[in-house]
């Protein structure tokens, strides 16, 4: 005698479910996107090896100095002197903000400490100085 | 009488839900940056803050417009003062570190200098204003 098995499940796996997952896949990529603003000034920033990374974007507050010493913020290149008081209406919005400054490797050190005081003038305290990682 | 039968299906046809999301999905991996800002971190003294402090626990670190480190005086390398900092803090875990630069000095030297501090855990460094010519 013969036994005939019938086997009746199906072998193709069920993509029933599959934009389900695509889509919780779309709303993580999009809750996490940020786009992207202003790609900056040209500047070469300098290495470092105790390098941290900063908490969140959406807290960071970029000024970026060239070697020549020009220096841009929200887009604009402003003077030296219109620094704190852009920098202080960012703080009153946000008052987590971290300043991350992308400065060129070769800008001399006045114009930095010109940024420090101006920043210290708008109660912008976080400061982190931007460098990329170094290959020892 | 002619009874009319629909029998096409009320259902919108969601086949192609799948490739829409994917669309989207692909667009949004694309357009998405990864967070790349990172940074040495360091908290400025606020406005008017400025203390006294016992010179024992200073050590003054002055960086010139050509590179050149200064360490209590002493001529070092880059590469020693973390080193050095390192034996300062286990002989006084109260030491801070003042770090003078020149105005032309170049701001490559200062992360660096700051880098071999921060290597060498130091806590409290403090940010001199280089004097005005």
């Amino acid at each position: 005698m013969k036994i005939v098995r019938k086997t009746h499940t199906s072998k193709e796996v069920s993509t029933a479910s599959m934009p389900d997952i695509i889509f919780m896949l779309l709303v993580f990529f999009m809750v996490t996107t940020v786009m992207r603003e202003f790609e900056g000034l040209d500047v070469l920033m300098p290495r470092a090896q105790m390098i941290e990374k900063l908490e969140s974007k959406r807290h960071t507050a970029y000024i970026w100095a060239t070697k020549d010493g020009l220096i841009s913020v929200n887009d604009r290149i402003i003077a030296m002197n219109g620094l704190s008081s852009i920098m202080y209406e960012r703080m009153v919005a946000d008052p987590k903000i971290t300043v991350s400054l992308k400065s060129d490797e070769n800008a001399t050190m006045k114009l930095i400490s010109d940024i420090h005081t101006q920043l210290r003038e708008a109660n912008a305290l976080k400061l982190s100085y931007a460098a990329l990682t170094e290959t020892p | 009488m002619i009874e009319k039968k629909r029998r096409d299906l009320q259902e919108i046809n969601s086949s192609s839900m799948a490739d829409i999301a994917f669309l989207l999905l692909v667009f949004f991996l694309v357009t998405t940056t990864i967070s790349m800002d990172k940074g040495i971190s360091l908290v400025l003294p606020s406005e008017g803050n400025e203390m006294e402090v016992n010179k024992i626990n200073i050590v003054n670190i002055l960086v010139n417009e050509s590179g050149k480190v200064l360490l209590d005086d002493k001529p070092t390398r880059l590469k020693d003062i973390k080193n050095i900092a390192e034996r300062r803090i286990s002989q006084n875990s109260k030491v801070i570190f003042s770090l003078q630069t020149h105005p032309r000095t170049k701001y490559q030297v200062y992360i660096k200098v700051l880098d071999q501090l921060k290597s060498a855990k130091a806590q409290k460094i403090s940010i001199a204003n280089p004097p005005s010519f």
